[in-house]
C-alpha cells in the first residue's frame, strides 16, 4: 500500500499546526509542516503530498478579514499548483482559519466564491463545544461513516453567508444533542445560514469546516470525560483516518 | 491619497454596531436607535483608480457581506446620522497597516507608500451634543492613542531627520535640589541614589551623557531591581536585610528540591517535568499601562509575559496562559469616578479584549484565571498575566555568551513605544498620568510575536545561539545591559532597525517596542541564524558584540555615547533603608441577627461580582488550542461549572500533565496580610489537590501588588505577607521559583491617595503523573455521599458573607499548614485510589457556595446537614457554619459502595472529615441547620441563574 504524505501549511499566525500534525500522525500519515514561504520558494512541492491541510489560526492576524491575506497569497501565487493538486485527485482539508482561507481563495466552493465566512452573530469570538450532524448524502471523503460528532469551535468569524442562494455541498450541520439541526444559538454558535458547519466540493475531496476535529482525537479532550465512560478515541479522529485511508489508495 | 470606506451591506447584521449600541445603552443613553461601524483605509502612493478598485474588491471588502466606496476625499456625511471618525495618533503601532501593505503587494501593486486605518461610527437617534460627547469620550476615543479626525489626515509620517549631537547633563555641579529636580518625573530615583551617581561621575571627572543617566535609572528602577524587597527594612525591633532573600528565596534554598532546575536567576523559574522536558512559569503585572489604555496595556502585558518563558533557558515553547484581573465594580457610579480615570467597565472590557486578542492569535490556551472587584481598584486596576513554557531539560539553564559573540536583535522594529515605561511603573498614578504617560503605552502586534516564537524555536533546536533574553521593560537598555554584565558589551545603536526615522540614540536604547528578543550568537553561526529568520520574514540584526572588558559601551554613528562600568551599573545601587510599621487594624465586630432562612443570603453571594460566573470572559479565550487540555475552565454536565484548576498535557502522546492554579483574596489583607498570604497559598494548593494533583511537585510564584512602600504602614503589611510566604511554603514543602512585585499602586487625587488593597497573587504549577486521575468538581451521580474534609472555624473576617452584610470583621481565616499538608496528602492519596468522584475546594462563600456550585454544575440536587460539619470551635449560628471561609477544606463526592474504603482509608486517619449529605435527583439544594431544621431550600435553576446573570454581557 502506498504511503500517505500530509503537508500542513504554515503561515504567520497559524497556530493549530502541531495538534493537526499529531492527528494525522496518529492516523498513520507521514507529516511535514511547511511555511508558505517554502512553497513559494519551491523548496517544498505540493505535488510530493497526497493531503494538504490549512490548519486553524489567525493567518496574518486575520487583519482586514479572517484568512483573507493568505487566501490572496495562495490564489495569486500558488493557484496553478493548487489546481493541479486538485486535478490529480488529491485531498485538501481546511479547518477553521483554513476554511476561511479556502473560501476566500476561491478553492472551495469551486470557481468564483458565492459564499463567505462572516462575523459571528454574537459579535464575539467564542470557544465552545458543538454537536454536529453529518449529511449522509454528501460525497465528502472525510466524513464517510460519520453520522454525528461533538467538537469544539473557537472563532469570531465562522458564519457561513451566501450572496445568492445556490447549491452548496453541505457536509456538516450544527445540531443539538438529539441531532436536530434547527436548534438555534448556541448550538449554532455563529448564526451560519442553514446551520452549515462544513462544506465540500462536488468530488468530496476538498473539505472545510469551522469546528476543530484535531482537538478531539483522544478521549481526555472531551469536556465531560470525567463523568462519562472512557473511550479510546475522540470523535474527530475518524476524519483523519478517512483522509489517510483515501490518500493511501491514490 | 485615496480614502476607502468598507461597511456591512444593508440586510446583513453588523455585530460591531450592535455591540456599540449596547455599550451606549450601558452608559445610560437610550435614544440611539441604531449604530454602525465602518472601516476606513487611507492609501498614499501613485495609484490608478482601477488599482484602487481592485484593492477594494479583492482585498479590503468581502464580496458577500460588505460594500465599499472610495474617493480622493471623504464623501459628504449622512445628514441623519451622527458620524465620528477615529484614527490612531501618528506613531502608534497599528498592525493592520502592515498586513494591508502586504496584501496590496501580493496583488502586484507596488506603488502604495503608506497606509493608515481609521474607524467611522454612525449613530442614529436623538442625541444632545453633550450625550454625543459622552459617547465619544467614554467609548470611542482614548486620547492617549487616538484622536477624532476633523481635518484631512496625514497618511505618511513626516520623515523626521535626527541630527546627532551628544547630550551631556551637568550633574557634577548640581546641589541636592537640582538632583531631585532632575530625577522628578524622569528618573524616579531618590536623593541617595542620585548622589551615588554624581559621585561615580565625579570620580571619572566628567558629566554623564543622557543615555548613561537613563540607563542607570532604568537598571536601578524598582521595576527592574526590586530595591524595596532587597533593601533594609526596620519593623519595630526587627531589621530585615533583604526581605526577598530572607523569606521567599530562603524557603526554596532550605527545601532543596532536586527538581528545581533554575530558580530566581532567569526570566522564569524552571522545574523538571518528566526527566526529558522541563517547564517554566512566570506571572507578571502590567497595571499602569492597563489603567491608561486597557486594550493595548493588557495586550502588551500578555505579550510581555509570553516572552519570559520564551527567553528562559535557551527558550521554551509557551503552552498555557493564566490571567488574573482586579477591577473596580462594573456598576461603579460615573459621577464618583475620579478625573482622568476610565470607568471600570471600560477597563474590564478593554483588558479582556486585549488579552484575548493577543493570546488567541498566538495560539496559547488561556485556561485559568480569576477576576476580582473592589472599589479601591477603580483608579489602579491590576492585570496579572502568566505563561507556562515547555523546553527540553538539557536547555533549561540560562546560557552564557563568550567574548566575541554577537548581539543579535530579533523581531519587530523599534519605535518610540513605551519610552520610560519602567520608570513610569515605579511612580504613582495621577490625573496627569494620562498625559505624561502617552508615550509609555504600546500596542502589541501578536502576529509578529507568533512569527518570532516559531522561528526562534527552530533556531534554538539548530543550536544557532548561546544565550537569549527578552526585550521587555527598559528595552535594549535592560536586556543588553543585563546580558553583558559578566563580559562587557558594545552596541552600535544606528544598526537597530527603526519603524520610522528621527529617533535619537537615547530613544533607540530605551524604546520598549514590543515583540523583540536579544540573542548572543557565536560568529560561526550568526549568518545561518540571520538567514533562518529571514526565511520566515522576521528581522534579525547584529547590533553589537560582547567583549571582555566588563563595560557597557554604546556607539552611535561612530561616536561613543555611553560608557559605563558594569560593576557600577549592576552593583552600585545603594541599599535602600526603609521604615515599616504594623498595627493590626480593628474593624467593627459584626452585629446582625441570624436570618431565619439563608436562601437570600446564598443568592446574594452567588451573584456578587467576585463569585459570579466568568463564562462571558472564558469563552472568548481560546482554551482548546494546542489540543492539550484535560480539565477545562468550565466543567460539568452543561460545560458551565467553575473548575478549580486547569490541567494540560503539554506533550500530546504522554500521559503526564501540568496543573496550574491561583490563590488570591485581598479582602483578608484588610485584616492581616500575613493570613491573606497564607490563605492564598492554601487556596492555590487546594485547587491542585482538588483536581486530582498532589503536593509532591508543586512550585509557587508570588506576585505582590502593593501601595507605596515609602509609606511605613504599606511596607509593614508587605513584610508580614512575605513572612507568611516563608512559613507556609516551608511547611507545605512547595518552593517558590520566581516572582515579581509591583509597588506604588496608588491613585493620587486632589484630596487623597487611594491605595489598592494589598494584593498577593500566588500561582501554583504542579506536575501530574497520570492525567486520567483528574477529578472535576461537578456532582456525578444521584445517591453519592458528600463529605466535607477539613475543620470549620468561626472565621468570617473578610468573608463574602460579612461583606454582603456590610462588615469586614476581624476573625480572618488562618492556616495550620502542618495539619493542612497531612490533609491534602491524604485526599490526594484517596483520589489516586479512585475513591473520589468529584471534589471542590471551599473558598469565597465557604460551604454554601461550594455545595451550590457542585450541584448546579452536575445538574443534580444536594442535601447537606450543618450539624454534621466538624467544627474546630463552638459555633451556634447556621449562617456562620454555612459561609465561614476557613482554609484547607474540600467537599468530596464518594460512591456509596466506596463508603467504607474511603472512611477507613489509613491515610485519612487523623484528618477531620465527615459525611454531611448526599447527591439527589431533585435539582434542589437543601440545607439543614445545627438544630435540624431546614434553613435553605432552593431550586438549582434559581441558584445558577443568580450566579450566571451578573456577567452575562
Amino acid at each position: 500500500m502506498a504511503k500517505a504524505k500530509t503537508l500542513i501549511l504554515r503561515a504567520p499566525g497559524t497556530n493549530c499546526d502541531r495538534e493537526t500534525a499529531f492527528a494525522f500522525e496518529q492516523a498513520g500519515s507521514q507529516v511535514d509542516a511547511a511555511h508558505v514561504n517554502e512553497l513559494l520558494r519551491r523548496e517544498k512541492l505540493l505535488s510530493d503530498y497526497q493531503i494538504m491541510v490549512i490548519p486553524g489560526g489567525f493567518t496574518y492576524g486575520d487583519d482586514i478579514s479572517a484568512g483573507k491575506i493568505l487566501a490572496n497569497e495562495l490564489r495569486l501565487k500558488l493557484g496553478e499548483e493548487i489546481r493541479r493538486f486538485v486535478a490529480d485527485g488529491r485531498l485538501i482539508l481546511g479547518i477553521c482559519n483554513g476554511f476561511q482561507v479556502l473560501v476566500k481563495a476561491g478553492i472551495l466552493p469551486e470557481l468564483s466564491s458565492p459564499l463567505t465566512l462572516a462575523g459571528n452573530d454574537s459579535g464575539r469570538f467564542e470557544c465552545r463545544w458543538v454537536y454536529l450532524s453529518a449529511n449522509e448524502t454528501s460525497p465528502c471523503i472525510f466524513t464517510r461513516g460519520i453520522s454525528t460528532m461533538y467538537l469544539p469551535v473557537a472563532h469570531g468569524e465562522g458564519k457561513v453567508a451566501v450572496a445568492e442562494p445556490g447549491i452548496l455541498n453541505v457536509a456538516l450541520y450544527y445540531a443539538d444533542e438529539t441531532g436536530n439541526i434547527q436548534a438555534g444559538y448556541p448550538y449554532n454558535p455563529n448564526g451560519s445560514i442553514d446551520n452549515i458547519a462544513g462544506i465540500c466540493d462536488a468530488s468530496g475531496r476538498i473539505f472545510a469546516l469551522m469546528p476543530h476535529p484535531e482537538r478531539f482525537v483522544r478521549w481526555s479532550q472531551h469536556p465531560r470525560w470525567t463523568r462519562e465512560p472512557w473511550k479510546e478515541y475522540g470523535d474527530g479522529f475518524r476524519i483523519f483516518l478517512n483522509a489517510v485511508a483515501w490518500a493511501k489508495s491514490i | 491619497m485615496f480614502w476607502i470606506e468598507v461597511s456591512v451591506k444593508a440586510g446583513f447584521p453588523d455585530p460591531r454596531g450592535e455591540a456599540l449600541q449596547k455599550d451606549i445603552h450601558d452608559l445610560g443613553i437610550t435614544t440611539v436607535k441604531q449604530a454602525r461601524v465602518s472601516d476606513i483605509y487611507l492609501l498614499e502612493g501613485t495609484l490608478a483608480e482601477a488599482e484602487v478598485g481592485r484593492i477594494c474588491q479583492e482585498l479590503l471588502a468581502d464580496p458577500v457581506v460588505e460594500e465599499y466606496s472610495y474617493g480622493e476625499a471623504p464623501p459628504s456625511q449622512d445628514e441623519h446620522a451622527h458620524v465620528i471618525e477615529v484614527a490612531y495618533n501618528p506613531g502608534v503601532m497599528d498592525p493592520v497597516e502592515e498586513s494591508v501593505r502586504k496584501g496590496i503587494r501580493d496583488l502586484g501593486i507596488a506603488t502604495v507608500d503608506s497606509v493608515r486605518t481609521a474607524k467611522r461610527y454612525f449613530l442614529w437617534g436623538e442625541l444632545s451634543a453633550e450625550a454625543f460627547q459622552t459617547i465619544c469620550d467614554k467609548l470611542l476615543v482614548n486620547s492617549v492613542i487616538q484622536h477624532v479626525v476633523t481635518k484631512r489626515e496625514v497618511v505618511s509620517l513626516p520623515s523626521a531627520t535626527y541630527n546627532f549631537s551628544l547630550e551631556t547633563i551637568d550633574l557634577l555641579r548640581m546641589d541636592d535640589a537640582g538632583l531631585m529636580e532632575l530625577s522628578k518625573n524622569r528618573l524616579w530615583l531618590n536623593l541617595s541614589e542620585m548622589k551615588q551617581i554624581q559621585g561615580y561621575f565625579s570620580r571619572l571627572g566628567r558629566n554623564p551623557t543622557d543615555v548613561e543617566l537613563e540607563t542607570l535609572a532604568q537598571t536601578w528602577s524598582e521595576h527592574c531591581v526590586h530595591k524595596t524587597f532587597k533593601g533594609k527594612i526596620k519593623l519595630g525591633q526587627l531589621t530585615i536585610d533583604n526581605l526577598l532573600k530572607s523569606t521567599i528565596m530562603r524557603v526554596t534554598k532550605e527545601l532543596e528540591k532536586p527538581w528545581c532546575l533554575s530558580v530566581f536567576r532567569d526570566n522564569a523559574g524552571v522545574i523538571d517535568f518528566d526527566g526529558r522536558y522541563a517547564i517554566c512559569f512566570k506571572v507578571e503585572t502590567h497595571n499602569h499601562p492597563s489603567a491608561v489604555e486597557p486594550y493595548g496595556g493588557a495586550a502588551t502585558g500578555i505579550g510581555g509575559v509570553i516572552r519570559d518563558p520564551l527567553g528562559t533557558g535557551l527558550g521554551s515553547k509557551p503552552v498555557l496562559n493564566t490571567d488574573v484581573f482586579c477591577f473596580g465594580p462594573p456598576d461603579f457610579p460615573y459621577e464618583r469616578l475620579p478625573q482622568g480615570v476610565l470607568h471600570p467597565r471600560r477597563i474590564f472590557k478593554g483588558v479582556r479584549a486585549g488579552v484575548a486578542d493577543y493570546a488567541n492569535r498566538l495560539g496559547i490556551p488561556t485556561l485559568n484565571g480569576a477576576i476580582l472587584f473592589d472599589e479601591r481598584y477603580v483608579g489602579n486596576p491590576l492585570v496579572f498575566c502568566g505563561t507556562v513554557g515547555l523546553l527540553p531539560k538539557s536547555m533549561s539553564q540560562r546560557g552564557q555568551q563568550q567574548p566575541g559573540d554577537l548581539v543579535v536583535l530579533v523581531g519587530g522594529s523599534t519605535g518610540r513605544d513605551g519610552i520610560h515605561g519602567v520608570t513610569f511603573a515605579s511612580g504613582e498614578l495621577t490625573k496627569e498620568s494620562e498625559v505624561i504617560s502617552s508615550s509609555s503605552v504600546q500596542i502589541g502586534n501578536p502576529i509578529m510575536e507568533k512569527k518570532l516564537i516559531d522561528v526562534l524555536l527552530k533556531a534554538r533546536d539548530q543550536g544557532l545561539y548561546r544565550r537569549i533574553t527578552d526585550c521587555g521593560g527598559g528595552g535594549l537598555s535592560s536586556a543588553v545591559g543585563e546580558m553583558g554584565e559578566e563580559t562587557g558589551v558594545r552596541v552600535y545603536l544606528e544598526r537597530v532597525p527603526l519603524k520610522y526615522s528621527g529617533l535619537s540614540y537615547t530613544e533607540i536604547w530605551l524604546s520598549e517596542s514590543q515583540e523583540r528578543m536579544v540573542l548572543a550568537a557565536p560568529p560561526g553561526t550568526v549568518d545561518q541564524l540571520v538567514e533562518l529568520f529571514a526565511s520566515e520574514d522576521v528581522e534579525a540584526t547584529v547590533i553589537g558584540e560582547f567583549t571582555d572588558n566588563r563595560r557597557l559601551q554604546l556607539f552611535y554613528e561612530g561616536n561613543l555615547v555611553g560608557d559605563l562600568d558594569m560593576e557600577f551599573l549592576h552593583h552600585g545601587l545603594p541599599q535602600l533603608e526603609r521604615e515599616a510599621v504594623w498595627e493590626p487594624p480593628q474593624h467593627a465586630e459584626p452585629d446582625f441577627p441570624e436570618p431565619p432562612d439563608l436562601r437570600e443570603e446564598l443568592l446574594r453571594i452567588l451573584g456578587s461580582w467576585n463569585v459570579c460566573s466568568k463564562e462571558w470572559v472564558i469563552r472568548q479565550y481560546d482554551h482548546e488550542v494546542q489540543g492539550g487540555n484535560v480539565l477545562k475552565p468550565l466543567v460539568g454536565v452543561n460545560n458551565d461549572g467553575p473548575g478549580d484548576a486547569a490541567i494540560i498535557k503539554p506533550i500530546l502522546d504522554s500521559d503526564m500533565g501540568i496543573i496550574v492554579s491561583n490563590g488570591i483574596n485581598p479582602k483578608y489583607g484588610d485584616i492581616d496580610p500575613y493570613w491573606m498570604a497564607a490563605s492564598a497559598i492554601d487556596e492555590a494548593l487546594r485547587q491542585v489537590v482538588a483536581v486530582g494533583g498532589s503536593l509532591r511537585r508543586v512550585a509557587l510564584l508570588d506576585n505582590f501588588c502593593w501601595g507605596n512602600p515609602e509609606k511605613p504602614d504599606r511596607l509593614g503589611g508587605l513584610v508580614r505577607a512575605a513572612q507568611a510566604c516563608y512559613d507556609m511554603a516551608l511547611a507545605y514543602e512547595t518552593p517558590f521559583i520566581s516572582g515579581k512585585d509591583s509597588l506604588y499602586n496608588e491613585y493620587e487625587t486632589e484630596k487623597e491617595s487611594i491605595c489598592i488593597p494589598p494584593t498577593l497573587l500566588i500561582s501554583a504549577v504542579a506536575v501530574m503523573e497520570h492525567v486520567e486521575r483528574a477529578v472535576s468538581m461537578d456532582c456525578k451521580q444521584e445517591g453519592d455521599l458528600i463529605y466535607i474534609i477539613g475543620t470549620t472555624y468561626n472565621e468570617l473576617g473578610g468573608s463574602h458573607y460579612y461583606g454582603t452584610q456590610g462588615y469586614v470583621g476581624n476573625n480572618v481565616p488562618r492556616v495550620d499548614p502542618k495539619k493542612g499538608k497531612r490533609l491534602m496528602d491524604a485526599l490526594s492519596a484517596a483520589t489516586a485510589k479512585g475513591l473520589v468522584k468529584a471534589c471542590h475546594d471551599l473558598s469565597e462563600g465557604g460551604l454554601g457556595i461550594a455545595a451550590a456550585e457542585m450541584a448546579f454544575a452536575g445538574g443534580l440536587g444536594m442535601v447537606i446537614h450543618l450539624a454534621k460539619v466538624p467544627l474546630g470551635e463552638p459555633i451556634n449560628r447556621d449562617d456562620f457554619v454555612l459561609f465561614s471561609e476557613s482554609n484547607t477544606r474540600f467537599l468530596v463526592e464518594v460512591a456509596p459502595e466506596d463508603k467504607q474504603r474511603f472512611e477507613k482509608f489509613e491515610k485519612m486517619a487523623g484528618v477531620d472529615f465527615a459525611a454531611i449529605g448526599e447527591v439527589r435527583n431533585d435539582k434542589r439544594l437543601e440545607v439543614y441547620g445545627l438544630r435540624g431544621a431546614q434553613v435553605l431550600s432552593a431550586p438549582l435553576a434559581e441558584l445558577k441563574e443568580a450566579w450566571q446573570k451578573p456577567l452575562r454581557w
